[in-house]
């Protein structure tokens, strides 16, 4: 390995470390019982079968939306609207959950139609872009709240069911994805999701079309001087992302969590989805791990935040600190220059002897 | 329908609708001008349209919260500032993490403050005072659209002329347009860079705090979760199309606010249904976006003698 | 003129971080109120010795002594206020400001917590005036032509005071018309007292308007001459020199039959609309090496992105194996197989933050020995990485190091090996060897010969002349986007006749041998 891949990693756990810190003394300054919450958010989730079981099972979303991201943040896209697809995944799965009664193809369909739907959801911003040259980064932030809307307006008045209050009618039984674990709620969608990520590490670093995104991500003007169509890699990189996410989406909304469509406010789930980019290094495979470490913070914080008086959000604040620490060039950069110089002196010597 | 538009009541709805939307996009201004986006807009209102219920409920005062709150957003300004320019964070990824920040942070603290979760029901704060001024008051039609608007709108109709005079009449808006066109240019003749940009950070983190104030303190009563909901990042947009300019800016904004306007009356009338009417906002931005940059894009083109 | 030296720069040396020496032991005296030429190539050191005097450079050993006292300039703040004022090629000039605002910037003067613009457009006026520059002072930057702008960058010089004037290439952008104007103006500047530093190449300008010239070349002095006792031969011969003769043994030419690639006409503007490549035609055969010779900036650029399918806006025709390549991608231009060494490493030649093995299939993935229809092969690539690493001597721990932290010369020999490695019959090379060790750069040109015994074409841009000389079979000098001169016999063609045709000297209006018809 070599001294800056070191750092890097090193830094990031640094940068995590430091985070951590930070949000253990605003616990210390808002608590009345600070011990008592970092305990709880540290040590929770090992209290029992049940919070393990938590900690798995709010890996999988976060899965799906940090892969997509990788993909698209692999091709220099910025595209924020995964959040959006997300959202508009679990409506289309559950519209398709709600009407298909039929085993097996309830579930299948509803998942490939999340997915698909998720695609042509982040393409919106990505066709703008090659026609109208738009920024991608602000259409997609708009798209979010219209998938958002569409979604209030769907359950008050397509699929809503008026005996319940801003829900939509029962998924069928047969949608419902199995649980793996007895006594938990974790369930299929995290064998999907692994697969996807390890199927989303192979499509950049193992296909043809991977390479290519990575390149025009890289460096744009030399992709063009290798013969690359960058039109096909922005459209590619987006229409894909949007798949995961759409997927992401709709894996979730068949999961035992939810019996019925309820999603009436962004989840986050695009935004936690760049935390897990940016501490994977826009590698899929990396993912699952990021992942791990977000749901867990969450599972402890929600145990916190039911035992104590601090509430679950103080996540949100570690997550932050977390992208700006790790993402801050100049952040240890000094340390890391003395690293490289030795490093390089000391292969000098080598090369002398 | 079109009686119902061309009343003095409905011009007075577009400007209530348009003023958090301006401050942000006066904000996001002058940060573009100084070569940087702003996208922490967001997250900079939502802890700001906080911040404004506490400050004025523990001062019982609506104006030393509006300081305060202002203060409070010149420190976030700073604090983006000193990421991006002093540790070169990518200042995207800077504000995104400053907006995960604050739709969590103030969830906290207003939870530590006062016990409540998501709202502030149970803080008593001051909301600001709507003001009538007399001579203006009697002109006919655009008396009655100004009269009774609340002193932030007034305000920003009056930010608009201040920024437009900071930007193109003193010294510093000299500065802060050069170093965000041609930095090298400004270096070259003595101005620092960074403290140029400094400067259009803390003003834009301070700007965006009266909307963020507006918000639960004129425009609603009380601070919601989430309140914030996108307008920072339409006023990147409104920004944008009005060239990041005070007035451009805020034609933009009456734009936005116009539309907001229609899709309520519309939804009175029910034409559109309330998800709709929430959806408008959004949609004009996305489709004032493809429009605008479409025809830049049409306009570079010809320029390039295709 | 009372010949008082107002500058000494005594024995500077400048070396680069990477290890190049721009500046070696340079000498310069400017005395007041005269215009002093800088002349040399590209890349001999003119822009550095000037920014070391405009502090943006800190020299490595030297001193700088203005008016007799020594100084140290650390910036150009610095230097602007003890008196020296630069013109940079590239403008520093703010566009949607008016020319006033752009003169007063950072020195505005006001009016309470305003500009005070009435003064402000008062004193531009003034100085514009007292110097009889024809300026409107209202005129936003934007819409003002180009020598106009370079008027503006004069009178900001001026306005803060600069005694001593430094132009680098300013006619570079002018008309002729406009380089008239400028020279009528840098007179009366003279006769006011100021001292002028001219960074050119273009002998005759200097011929008209300096009074004594610097010359140097590869970071050297060459001397300073009285420029009415120096012929122009003298000084582009000074200027255009082969350092040491390189020794390749060429092998006896074999040409193909069939014309590889066929120019016809080909016309070529650049995005500000200027004409850059004009009328130009030419044929190229299997087996030679066609070297294009010339100052920097006189079209090769665009020549090369319009061959290789970077510029698709341009008229004429270009064929490539009798296929005209007008609707042609890159990828199907590439497919033809044409290979590219571009001209800047960094910006469009590799991904720094990629590895080695990665940077080194971006033209040749979707070759079947790489790839499946979807799936890359890596043990194919990782196999063929480790050949080409050790056939191209490129120096690294490994084919997974990021490029970017690579020498130059490894980076390129990354490049080269990548563009060599698909065994192409058209290669067009730019700039292929410059800023890199001698070793990667006697390595690159020896594999462009073989490629060239092996009956490929090749198209070798470059500023090196002595590589040019040693190489070519062919040699074309570009000047203004047209051949100048064309000489089939390269080995008759002597420096200073080249270094004419490159600088618009001599000019040959009926060229021989460039079609094959």
């Amino acid at each position: 390995m070599s001294s800056a891949k070191r750092f890097d990693i090193l830094r990031t756990l640094l940068s995590v470390l430091i985070a951590l810190a930070i949000s253990f003394l605003i616990i210390l300054f808002v608590s009345d019982q600070p011990f008592e919450a970092i305990k709880y958010l540290l040590i929770g989730p090992f209290t029992s079968k049940r919070n393990l079981g938590t900690v798995v099972e709010s890996m999988i979303p976060l899965i799906f939306t940090g892969t997509g991201v990788c993909i698209m943040f692999s091709a220099n896209q910025i595209n924020l609207a995964s959040e959006g697809a997300f959202h508009v995944g679990g409506l289309v799965a559950s519209c398709v959950a709600i009407y298909v009664t039929a085993d097996f193809v309830s579930p299948v369909l509803a998942l490939v139609c999340a997915g698909l739907v998720g695609a042509l959801f982040t393409a919106i911003p990505a066709v703008m872009k090659i026609t109208t040259s738009t920024n991608e980064m602000v259409s997609s932030l708009m798209i979010n709240y219209i998938a958002l809307y569409f979604g209030t307006y769907m359950i008050n008045n397509v699929i809503g069911d008026p005996a319940a209050s801003t829900a939509s009618y029962a998924l069928s039984d047969a949608s419902e994805l199995p649980t793996l674990i007895s006594g938990t709620r974790v369930h299929l969608g995290i064998v999907i999701a692994l697969v996807v990520a390890v199927l989303g590490y192979f499509f950049l670093y193992r296909t043809k079309i991977g390479y290519e995104l990575r390149l025009t991500g890289e460096n744009g003007e030399f992709a063009r001087y290798s013969g690359i169509s960058i039109v096909k890699v922005v459209m590619i990189s987006q229409l894909l992302g949007g798949f995961v996410a759409g997927l992401g989406g709709g894996v979730e909304m068949l999961s035992p969590i939810y019996s019925r469509f309820t999603w009436t406010s962004l989840l986050g789930y695009g935004w936690d989805a760049i935390v897990i980019c940016t501490l994977s290094k826009k590698n899929p495979l990396y993912t699952p791990l990021a992942a791990l470490f977000l749901a867990y913070l969450r599972t402890g914080a929600s145990i916190m935040a039911r035992r104590t008086d601090v509430s679950l959000e103080i996540v949100q604040i570690t997550q932050g600190i977390i992208i700006l620490l790790v993402v801050a060039e100049q952040f240890l950069s000094k340390y890391k220059h003395r690293m490289i110089a030795k490093e390089s002196k000391a292969a000098l010597k080598e090369e002398e002897a | 329908m079109l009686e119902s538009i061309l009343t003095p009541s409905f011009f007075s709805s577009v400007l209530r609708a348009a003023t958090p939307i301006l401050y942000a996009t006066l904000a996001s201004g002058v940060a573009s001008k100084a070569g940087i986006t702003n996208m922490a807009l967001e997250g900079i209102m939502l802890f700001s349209a906080l911040f404004g219920v506490i400050f004025s409920s523990l001062t019982q005062s609506a104006l030393i919260g509006l300081l305060l709150t202002i203060l409070c957003g010149a420190l976030l300004g700073m604090f983006l500032a000193f990421f991006v320019l002093n540790l070169k964070t990518d200042e995207i990824l800077a504000a995104i993490a400053i907006n995960l920040m604050a739709t969590g942070g103030t969830v906290l603290i207003l939870l530590a403050f006062s016990g409540d979760r998501g709202v502030s029901s149970s803080v008593q704060s001051v909301a600001t005072p709507t003001v009538t001024i007399p001579i203006i008051k009697d002109i006919p039609f655009i008396g009655e659209v100004l009269s009774g608007q609340n002193v932030l709108t007034w305000l920003s109709l009056l930010a608009v002329v201040v920024m437009h005079l900071l930007l193109y009449k003193t010294p510093l808006g000299l500065n802060i347009r050069s170093v965000g066109e041609n930095k090298n240019a400004a270096e070259s003749v003595g101005i620092n860079s960074r403290r140029v940009q400094y400067i259009a950070l803390i003003l834009s983190g301070a700007l965006t705090s009266i909307g963020g104030f507006f918000l639960s303190g004129g425009y609603m009563n009380s601070f919601t979760k989430d309140m914030s909901s996108g307008r920072g990042f339409i006023a990147l947009a409104a920004a944008s199309m009005g060239g990041n300019t005070p007035i451009g800016g805020f034609l933009v904004s009456l734009l936005f606010g116009f539309a907001q306007a229609l899709a309520n009356i519309m939804q009175l009338k029910s034409f559109l249904s309330y998800e709709f009417v929430l959806m408008v906002p959004y949609l004009t931005t996305l489709i004032g976006l493809g429009i605008y940059y479409y025809s830049q894009k049409k306009k570079r083109e010809r320029l390039s003698g295709k | 003129m009372d010949n008082q030296v107002v500058l000494q720069m005594n024995h500077i040396m400048k070396i680069y971080g990477n290890g190049v020496v721009a500046n070696e032991d340079v000498s310069l005296e400017l005395r007041k109120g005269e215009i002093h030429a800088l002349l040399g190539e590209n890349g001999a050191g003119k822009s550095t010795l000037m920014k070391v005097l405009f502090g943006m450079e800190a020299p490595d050993q030297g001193e700088i002594l203005l008016n007799g006292n020594p100084v140290t300039i650390r910036s150009p703040q610095d230097a602007i206020s003890k008196g020296i004022g630069m013109v940079h090629q590239h403008f520093m000039l703010v566009p949607s400001l008016t020319v006033a605002e752009n003169i007063i910037l950072g020195v505005a003067p006001k009016k309470g917590i305003f500009i005070d613009s009435d003064k402000a457009v008062k004193e531009a006026q003034k100085i514009a005036e007292e110097y009889n520059f024809d300026v409107n002072v209202t005129d936003r930057v934007e819409e003002i032509p180009v020598g106009l702008k370079q008027k503006v960058e004069i009178l900001k010089a001026l306005y803060r005071g600069a005694e001593i004037l430094i132009l680098d290439e300013p006619t570079a952008v002018l008309t002729p018309q406009e380089t008239e104007e400028l020279f009528v103006q840098l007179k009366k500047l003279k006769e006011k007292g100021h001292t002028i530093i001219f960074i050119s190449h273009k002998l005759d300008e200097i011929k008209k308007i300096c009074d004594r010239a610097s010359i140097m070349r590869n970071g050297k002095s060459m001397g300073t001459y009285e420029v009415a006792d120096i012929t122009t031969q003298e000084m582009s011969r000074l200027m255009v020199g082969r350092e040491v003769s390189l020794t390749f043994d060429k092998n006896e030419q074999h040409l193909t039959e069939d014309v590889l690639m066929k120019v016809r006409n080909l016309t070529v503007h650049n995005s500000q609309g200027v004409l850059k490549v004009d009328d130009l035609s030419f044929d190229l055969k299997g087996g030679e090496i066609l070297g294009i010779a010339g100052v920097e900036g006189n079209g090769q650029t665009e020549l090369i992105n319009t061959l290789t399918g970077l510029n698709k806006k341009y008229r004429g025709t270009v064929e490539i194996k009798g296929k005209d390549i007008a609707k042609f991608s890159i990828e199907d231009i590439r497919s033809l197989s044409l290979a590219h060494i571009p001209e800047d490493r960094m910006a469009s030649g590799c991904a720094g933050n990629l590895t080695i093995q990665e940077n080194l299939f971006s033209n040749q993935y979707k070759d079947r020995k790489y790839s499946g229809r979807l799936l890359l092969k890596p043990r194919a690539i990782e196999k063929r990485s480790d050949e080409l690493i050790k056939e191209f001597l490129i120096k690294c721990r490994s084919r997974k190091q990021n490029v970017a932290m690579l020498s130059g010369g490894n980076i390129q020999k990354v490049i080269v090996a990548r563009e060599f490695s698909t065994s192409p019959d058209i290669i067009i090379a730019n700039q292929p060897t410059r800023g890199i060790d001698v070793g990667a750069a006697a390595f690159i040109r020896q594999r462009l010969l073989e490629f060239r015994d092996a009956g490929c074409a090749v198209i070798l841009v470059s500023a090196d002349l002595t590589e040019i000389f040693s190489l070519s079979d062919r040699l074309a000098v570009m000047y203004k986007g047209k051949f100048a001169g064309f000489f089939t016999d390269v080995e008759k063609v002597s420096e200073d006749e080249l270094g004419q045709h490159m600088l618009g000297i001599k000019k040959d209006d009926v060229l021989e041998g460039v079609l094959y018809e």
